[in-house]
């Protein structure tokens, strides 16, 4: 018999129910709950009348809608206000546990989770957010459900669901100064696609993926479901282990030395089989930049604008024609001739203190350039603010003229007051370049923090290894 | 939720791939509580030529005449003929729930992504997965009056010519929606093995029992 893939170990240590038709009834160790997909679920609980099976599996706080900036006055937005105290409600009424708006500890869901150690390797980590798949990063598996799903799991701790195949994307060679975690997954799903991993559990393995920090696993983990894929995995080492000593919900004592040679196991057998296996050089990835309005729509940096006329595929075509229309582009423009109006570093991709001091690198000593007219840097919860604090990045961001503001999600999806204003050009760290997701009309090109950073300086996207 | 059992239904045609749920729903909407009342928002940036609000009077909005559903002859479709990896981007429930006050029962597409798939299921919404080519086929041969039916215990689909095709759907999630069924109560009926796995679970690993208690 094979080996088993870390997916498969996961998935096996979790079946509380097998049915004869290969769907299972999975249990979930940690479900974290936002403002968003959540009142829906908890207004079903009440109108059944049923009760949280573990409230303490569950933690929750307020990060799509918040302010950035003013928070001590509250939420201005009568909607979006009405949005956060629900959930403050809803956590009071049922006893979960929450961190509120002014809470120290408050930021992004899936910056919080691992932060806290409140989503630990083999666990399963389900939310009402697609990019929940960010905590596979340390070996849990972790995915994104819906409204309906956040209320079974609050009622029930279990989710109905059928396994995934197995994906193997396996990165040979290190990365060369300059190009991230960010540019390793953006160039994956340029590969992939952003459908290439419906139906899959990618497993990132390989050199490339070792060298990273677990900050750089999270941004690759976050980005599996921009490759269609509700989960993303790296198998646990000495830096996952690392990582988790002495986080607040992380194990202790006698616990912990049981917790840790636990996922020491959490790793692919030698001999296991994949459904699909994709190699990658990292030596050949450079600096990324989208230029359409799906992710997979990427070059480097050092190229141009692709022409759709060289598509075959006619939907694919048509799809290139409609995103170089809404992103006012030409086939043939050089990447490092667009100009840029707004720089967004922040997102649970990339909010993280690792991508602040990234950025903070580029920016030290320069000014943001005549043309930019917001540079926002939004970090990714407020343990990650004061840390950057310590570290006086704040001071370099300011002094290079952007914006330092409070954590949350800001103008990843524009919920809050952060957003582009129509035909807006955006240098942004975040995860999606849709249509209108970063404000009605705007225009969105995803990039790494220190290419948003050298955008910043430049006003227009630049190759960040020329500045090292 | 809804059952699904038969339906014969006007069908409308969605020609482009990776219509995300960002576009499905956009994000000012999903700062609502309540779950019903999104329809009128639906493709809402695609739909009308101004920006959209919450709690906008959706009647006094300008139409996008170019845009498909506002076409008088689709007008009451209950079928959606969509593309490629329909429903990507976010986990937004927002999104069946808006396709489904709007008065889709079915969207028929080569590949759908695996969140929105889901979801559908939930709201008493089909999903249909076709061979890329005969979705081609369909977006071919729709024209203003197509209807379809579609069968979900034959797992058939009848175009206007009489030609069935046939689907595949997990027997599990068709069972669920057939009888329009509540997947909590189904999942409570097995409190029993979810105690016994949690006893034995603690068992293996302590560390994530520590703090139930409480």
């Amino acid at each position: 018999m094979p080996g088993k893939t870390l997916y498969d170990k996961l998935w096996d240590d979790h079946v509380v129910h097998q049915e004869d038709d290969g769907s299972a009834l999975i249990y979930i160790d940690r479900h974290l709950l936002h403002e968003v997909t959540s009142p829906q679920a908890f207004e079903g609980l009440r109108l059944a009348g049923r009760k949280p099976w573990r409230p303490m599996r569950n933690l929750a706080v307020a990060d799509h809608n918040v302010p950035t900036l003013g928070r001590e006055q509250g939420i201005a937005d009568p909607v979006s206000r009405l949005q956060v105290e629900t959930l403050d409600k809803n956590c009071a009424e049922f006893a979960i546990q929450e961190f509120t708006m002014t809470d120290p500890r408050q930021g992004i869901v899936h910056v919080i989770g691992p932060e806290q150690g409140a989503t630990l390797p083999g666990m399963t980590v389900v939310c009402g957010d697609s990019h929940t798949s960010t905590h596979g990063a340390s070996g849990a598996l972790a995915f994104g459900i819906g409204t309906s799903e956040v209320e079974h799991v609050l009622a029930a701790q279990c989710l109905v669901q059928k396994k995934a195949k197995n994906m193997l994307v396996k990165v040979e060679g290190r990365l060369q100064p300059g190009v991230t975690a960010k540019d390793l997954i953006l160039a994956i799903i340029g590969v992939i696609g952003t459908a290439g991993g419906n139906g899959y559990t990618i497993e990132f393995a390989g050199p490339a993926i070792r060298d990273l920090s677990m900050e750089g696993r999270m941004t690759v983990c976050n980005m599996a479901i921009e490759a269609g894929a509700r989960a993303g995995l790296v198998a646990v080492d000495e830096i996952t282990i690392d990582y988790y000593r002495d986080r607040p919900f992380s194990p202790k004592g006698g616990d912990w030395c049981m917790a840790e040679r636990f996922w020491r196991g959490l790793y692919s057998d030698a001999d296991a089989v994949f459904d699909q296996v994709v190699e990658l050089d990292a030596l050949e990835i450079k600096p990324q930049v989208t230029w359409g309005t799906s992710p997979e729509l990427v070059v480097a940096v050092d190229d141009s604008v692709p022409d759709p006329e060289l598509e075959v595929d006619p939907v694919k075509k048509q799809s290139m024609i409609r995103a170089l229309d809404y992103m006012d582009l030409q086939p043939g423009q050089a990447i490092t001739g667009i100009l840029v109006d707004k720089v967004f570093i922040g997102s649970c991709t990339n909010s993280r203190i690792e991508d602040l001091r990234a950025a903070a690198a580029i920016a030290a000593g320069k000014k943001i350039a005549a043309n930019i007219k917001q540079a926002l840097v939004v970090p990714g919860s407020g343990l990650v603010k004061r840390q950057a604090e310590t570290e006086g990045l704040d001071k370099i961001f300011t002094a290079a003229g952007f914006e330092w503001r409070e954590p949350g999600c800001s103008m990843c999806l524009a919920m809050n007051a952060d957003r582009l204003e129509p035909g807006e050009r955006c240098a942004s760290t975040s995860n999606r370049n849709f249509e209108g997701r970063q404000g009605y009309g705007g225009r969105t090109h995803l990039v790494s923090p220190a290419m948003a950073a050298a955008a910043a300086i430049a006003g227009r996207f630049t190759d960040v290894r020329e500045w090292l | 939720m809804q059952a699904f059992t038969v339906l014969t239904g006007l069908a409308a045609p969605l020609d482009r791939a990776n219509v995300d749920t960002d576009a499905i729903i956009p994000k000012q909407f999903l700062k609502s509580i309540k779950r019903a009342g999104f329809g009128p928002y639906l493709f809402d940036e695609w739909r009308y030529l101004d920006r959209g609000e919450p709690d906008m009077d959706c009647s006094q909005r300008p139409i996008n005449p170019d845009f498909v559903l506002n076409k008088p002859e689709y007008q009451g479709a209950q079928i959606l003929l969509a593309r490629e990896n329909f429903g990507c981007g976010s986990s937004r429930e927002h999104a069946p729930w808006a396709l489904e006050d709007y008065g889709f029962r079915a969207i028929i597409a080569p590949s759908f992504a695996d969140i929105f798939y889901n979801n559908c299921f939930k709201n008493g919404l089909l999903p249909i997965v076709l061979a890329a080519d005969t979705v081609a086929g369909l977006f071919k041969e729709l024209t203003p009056g197509y209807r379809l039916s579609i069968d979900l215990t034959a797992q058939k689909i009848t175009k206007p010519n009489g030609i069935e095709i046939a689907f595949e759907i997990d027997q599990a999630r068709k069972y669920r929606l057939l009888n329009g069924l509540d997947d909590i109560a189904l999942t409570l009926q097995q409190a029993d093995k979810i105690l016994a796995y949690e006893a034995a679970r603690a068992k293996r690993a302590p560390w994530l029992f520590a703090s139930d208690q409480a």
